[in-house]
């Protein structure tokens, strides 16, 4: 079986490569430790909002420990002009969207489905049902397309992010079908963390996840997506095929679920503590370190820096998120429709009276 | 104003959305070079072209999933599912993607989608070719369902659908697609009835007994063929065509109730938990004082739909509709076989 692409293995050599070094070739030590700082950042937010579950200031949490360089990594490759449909775990993409620290739990507080407006940052609010967004990543490209045909300065892309997992569903396939048949700028991420809860990546597949867009006549590359040069390098190759009329791609960034599903999950039921070990020598923050060491980029004013970088993030969400208020009643009735529906204001009425038969009112 | 069929009028409705909104994006399963398997599409793709009339890939789910996407971004999609037994591998999309987004985005995306449907059975198809699924939808927030009776209803209502700015489920009945009836597809949409209203389709006239019939769709016609024959034994029935499942215009129906005193809710679905039962509830909670008698559901037996042959004993026809309206007038029992008659004191 062919190695995945690799461009910064796990003990932080880099590994020269003819095809996919000049799609990082501006990336100078000071743009290598911006990844860095964002991939030690992301990870901080990650532990801090486990933690907040734990103490139950949010109900529940998706980790992407261990993901930070295939989410970092393709997520600073795009432009604000494009548009992301993901799924809910991809928090540091929404990092390098731009949506702000308490808008990453905003959600997870249980105050609304939506912490963001997806117009503002180029990004849908994630989706829940697996493997759904893949096709809204796909319709989206078609109208690029169709915006591209009236002005030929458009060339913006539509980027679908989702697991293993997702590779079953049907809507996949689908979206699949749809971007091939219509060659949409469509760039489809699938992060391969090895487990869908529970269920290895082997209860989705024979074969390997990589092999299948090409039945669909997508082309696709397998990249180690704990390395976050050879992902921005893949997913810039991606972006540029689809900016240039070549249609979609498929990415299958091979990394691993450090953590649980959810702080929900327990994985000691289903997962070799051996295993952690193994993935935990391939971890995406310790290589890249080694090597901004090698460069003589790293070392403790880095350390220092990003360090607070990723304090002020923890107090900023932790300053921030009790002072999160919770919603009104009434806005059970909000935003269901776009024109005034008179059946809904009869009930939201209704309801409003029977609360104000309550001490304290429809608070 | 021309005189056309429902198919004709509902191409008409498309081209005149085509022509007026160049966002509107027509997609769905042989719509495009064929012009559909009813026509309604005939003739659009030569006229506003293949980027603006898409034959799509044959997966349900897929074509509207991506005309979600495309909504987001700013495109207005009118989709076709070929078949009302069709829509139900695109039911995720429909259900837990297009309902839901305008209320889980607190109305930042919009998704002004229109999903036309030919629905319906009387036409001796085979299976699932003649479903009613309005209820599943009906009972979706989120989604507006209409169902369009006669020409001029599906040329306006079309385009109001496809003007607004919540998803619309629209039904077409396609027993009817041969049906005539004068058209203006002109008409300006801000002086039109609204979407959401319903229309007396006939008028209760004389002083004799009155029932308020209640229906939609491809049970329009053969409601008033109903009227029609009981107004020769003296009874007057108020024919009350819905228009709009979801909202529904309680209004215009519960106006008729309380001066007939008496409601019978015919349609081709099954029965069980459908919408007459919907409407049967809100109007006994609305009208009870009113009510000379309980409400009566003629439809659709629950059953899958059967085949050709049997399909007159599944939908309702004048004969059951008159026997609806006999035991809301108490001329029959007026509960099935079985059932408890008597006072408990």
């Amino acid at each position: 079986m062919p190695e995945p692409i690799r461009l910064l293995d796990e003990h932080g050599t880099r590994h020269a490569s003819e095809e996919w070094d000049p799609w990082i070739a501006d990336l100078d030590d000071a743009a290598l430790a911006a990844l860095y700082e964002d991939m030690v950042v992301v990870r901080r937010i990650d532990t801090e909002a486990t933690a907040l579950q734990r103490q139950g200031e949010l109900a529940l949490w998706p980790p992407l420990l261990g993901q930070e360089a295939a989410q970092i990594g393709s997520g600073r490759a795009l432009r604000a002009d494009d548009f992301v449909f993901s799924s809910y775990r991809e928090n540091a993409v929404a990092y390098c969207r731009g949506v702000g620290i308490l808008d990453l739990v905003r959600v997870w507080r249980g105050i609304t489905a939506s912490a963001w407006n997806p117009y503002d940052v180029g990004m849908a609010t994630p989706q829940v049902i697996i493997g759904a967004q893949a096709l809204h990543a796909t319709g989206y490209a078609i109208g690029i397309q169709a915006d591209h045909r009236r002005d030929a300065s458009v060339d913006s892309v539509a980027v679908a992010y989702f697991g293993d997992g997702a590779m079953s569903e049907g809507d996949v396939s689908e979206a699949f079908v749809f971007a091939s048949t219509f060659q949409a700028p469509v760039v489809f991420i699938c992060q391969n963390n090895q487990y869908a809860i529970s269920e290895p990546v082997r209860v989705q597949t024979r074969i390997p996840l990589v092999d299948r867009p090409a039945g669909f006549g997508i082309p696709a590359v397998e990249v180690d997506g704990n390395d976050v040069l050879a992902v921005m390098a893949v997913t810039r190759q991606a972006l540029e095929r689809a900016r240039t009329g070549g249609g979609p791609s498929f990415i299958e960034a091979v990394t691993y679920r450090m953590g649980p599903h959810t702080t929900a999950d327990d994985p000691t039921r289903y997962r070799d503590p051996a295993e952690l070990e193994v993935w935990a020598r391939r971890d995406p923050i310790t290589r890249l370190r080694t090597l901004l060491e090698q460069h003589g980029a790293g070392g403790l004013e880095l350390e220092t820096r990003v360090a607070e970088s990723a304090d002020r993030v923890a107090r900023e969400l932790r300053a921030g998120i009790t002072e999160l208020g919770d919603p009104p009643a009434l806005d059970v009735f909000a935003h269901v429709y776009a024109e005034p529906h008179p059946g809904l204001d009869r009930e939201r009425d209704a309801y409003a009276r029977y609360l104000e038969g309550f001490e304290g009112g429809a608070l | 104003m021309t005189t056309l069929t429902l198919a004709k009028a509902l191409n008409a409705g498309l081209r005149r959305a085509l022509t007026d909104d160049d966002k509107v994006v027509l997609m769905g399963e042989d719509i495009g070079k064929l012009g559909g398997v009813y026509r309604v599409t005939d003739g659009l793709q030569a006229e506003f072209g293949t980027d603006r009339v898409i034959d799509t890939p044959l997966a349900e789910s897929g074509i509207i999933g991506t005309a979600i996407g495309l909504a987001y971004r700013g495109y207005r999609p009118v989709c076709e599912i070929q078949f009302d037994g069709f829509v139900y591998p695109a039911f995720d999309q429909i259900v837990s993607q297009l309902a839901k987004m305008h209320a889980r985005t607190r109305g930042t995306v919009r998704l002004p989608l229109t999903i036309r449907i030919p629905v319906g059975g009387g036409i001796g198809a085979a299976e699932h070719h003649s479903e009613s699924p309005e209820a599943y939808f009906a009972h979706t927030a989120g989604l507006r369902v209409v169902s369009v009776s006669n020409p001029q209803d599906a040329a306006t209502m079309l385009r109001q659908s496809i003007a607004c700015d919540d998803p619309v489920i629209f039904f077409e009945p396609k027993r009817r697609y041969h049906l005539k009836g004068e058209v203006d597809d002109a008409i300006p949409l801000s002086s039109a009835v609204p979407l959401g209203s319903a229309r007396v389709a006939r008028e209760r006239t004389g002083d004799g007994p009155a029932v308020t019939l209640v229906t939609w769709g491809g049970m329009v016609g053969i409601a008033l063929d109903a009227a029609v024959a009981a107004a020769d034994e003296g009874v007057a029935i108020e024919v009350i065509d819905l228009r709009s499942l979801s909202p529904i215009d309680y209004d215009t129906v519960t106006a008729s109730v309380r001066a007939t005193g008496r409601i019978v809710i015919a349609q081709e679905g099954p029965g069980e938990a459908g919408l007459a039962s919907e409407i049967a509830a809100v109007v006994t909670e609305r009208c009870f004082h009113f009510l000379e008698a309980a409400p009566v559901r003629v439809t659709g037996h629950d059953v899958p739909y059967p085949p050709a042959k049997l399909e007159r004993h599944h939908l309702p026809d004048l004969d059951r509709i008159l026997d609806g309206v006999d035991r809301a007038l108490g001329r029959v029992a007026s509960a099935p076989a079985g059932a408890v008659t008597t006072q408990v004191r």
